[in-house]
């Protein structure tokens, strides 16, 4: 399978502070791959890397293929990049939005940009300035989409969106991605949603990979045992131990089980992608 | 045409409770032979979910013989499918519906309903 997204040992240094170290990942084309970890962990510093806008300290990114610094004629054209808080010009209407977006880009689809605008309920004479949080939104992902990209990177394109506008957001976005030819990453710290649209996942947490792998893997693998107050040793020669909290009497332990867990002691059940994303983020 | 709806908090995985939708339709005259499912692209965009979620349902159902994919027209409920007549299902209705103002009356919450109808039902499955 080819990877839209190659990384091997990325960095980028400020100063004397590693903002990311030794990423190494890869995502698969066609995937929904969700970036998630909290505020600082290095989300918006490895996208930025990947598409070009900044220089890494080591290792490199390649999309599809090809390094966005060092050829970006083969990736730019193939890519659409949602910034952070999704910034438009606020004193341009949608119109000249779309004109500007035209002239930009050779393979603008100028049918689905004004189709998308008229599906949103959206004047053409209105000012990026007078949308809301949700419409800006809107707005800057069918201008991404408009370009017809073969990779779409949004960083945290939902963070200021109420739970509907969410919503209505990542249907769209859905629907872009079921008419096929698509690959998506998104960073986000929102869980819930990314559960329902992502089938790929990379956690991250200061600055480096905590876990990657596809989503369904992730969650059939991960199991919660709890049993009587204890330690972990037994359960550690196996599997990978990811968390493990003691109360008086109880012992629960976070494992990424190597096949099945056979312990009479334990009580195994399966944990949601929401407790497994903490464990590795309460670990670091 | 079915409308999907999905419970975040069931714990059933996503393409399941499609697929669950479907089954439990069928039997009650809700969907027919020959009625098309929505398409991929619809489902995802009102419900927000991958579209290959919606495509492993559509499978998984292909697979049970209980829809068909037609090639460029979409998936539809299988001309095999021959479900019972819907049988009494307003009777059942009706006596769930006296079953729940009772328990309403007797202070049990919508959760606890749940709950109650849950219990009897994994019970009675024990018991089988």
């Amino acid at each position: 399978m080819n990877a839209a997204l190659e990384t091997h040992g990325l960095g980028k240094r400020y100063g004397s502070r590693w903002a990311l170290r030794d990423c190494s990942l890869a995502v698969p084309e066609g995937s929904v791959a969700a970036l998630v970890g909290p505020n600082g962990a290095g989300k918006t510093t490895l996208l930025h890397l990947a598409v070009g806008l900044a220089p890494p300290s080591a290792g490199d990114a390649r999309i599809l293929g090809w390094s966005a610094r060092e050829q970006p004629e083969l990736v730019l054209p193939r890519i659409g990049f949602v910034a952070q808080e999704h910034p438009l010009y606020r004193g341009f209407t949608i119109a000249e939005m779309l004109k500007l977006g035209r002239k930009l880009n050779p393979s603008w689809d100028a049918a689905l940009a004004h189709e998308r605008i008229e599906r949103l309920g959206l004047s053409l004479k209105q000012k990026a300035g007078t949308l809301s949080g949700g419409q800006q939104a809107q707005v800057a992902l069918t201008l991404a989409l408009a370009k017809r990209p073969e990779l779409l990177v949004l960083d945290e394109p939902m963070a200021a969106l109420d739970p509907i506008a969410r919503r209505e957001f990542l249907g769209a976005l859905m629907e872009a991605v079921a008419e096929g030819g698509l690959t998506v990453i998104l960073s986000s710290h929102i869980i819930a949603d990314l559960e329902r649209v992502c089938d790929h996942l990379v956690v991250l947490a200061g600055g480096a990979v905590q876990l990657a792998g596809p989503l369904e893997d992730v969650v059939s693998e991960h199991r919660l045992l709890t049993g009587p107050r204890g330690d972990a040793d037994e359960v550690a020669r196996v599997h990978a131990v990811i968390e493990e909290r003691h109360s008086e009497r109880q012992t629960t332990l976070l494992v990424r089980a190597n096949g099945h867990v056979y312990d009479a002691r334990w009580e195994v059940t399966p944990v949601g992608l929401e407790d497994i994303v903490l464990g590795y983020l309460g670990r670091r | 045409m079915i409308d999907f709806h999905l419970d975040s908090r069931s714990g059933v995985p996503t393409y399941l409770q499609i697929v669950q939708q479907v089954r439990q339709a069928i039997p009650l005259g809700l969907l027919a032979s020959g009625d098309q499912l929505p398409t991929v692209k619809d489902v995802v965009a009102h419900l927000a979910i991958n579209p290959n979620t919606v495509l492993k349902a559509y499978r998984d159902l292909d697979h049970e013989g209980l829809v068909e994919a037609r090639r460029g027209q979409g998936t539809f409920v299988s001309s095999r499918v021959l479900p019972d007549p819907p049988r009494d299902v307003a009777g059942l209705q009706r006596e769930l519906g006296e079953w729940v103002k009772r328990a309403r009356a007797a202070g049990v919450d919508d959760e606890g309903l749940y709950a109650l109808f849950g219990t009897v039902l994994h019970r009675m499955e024990r018991a089988a």
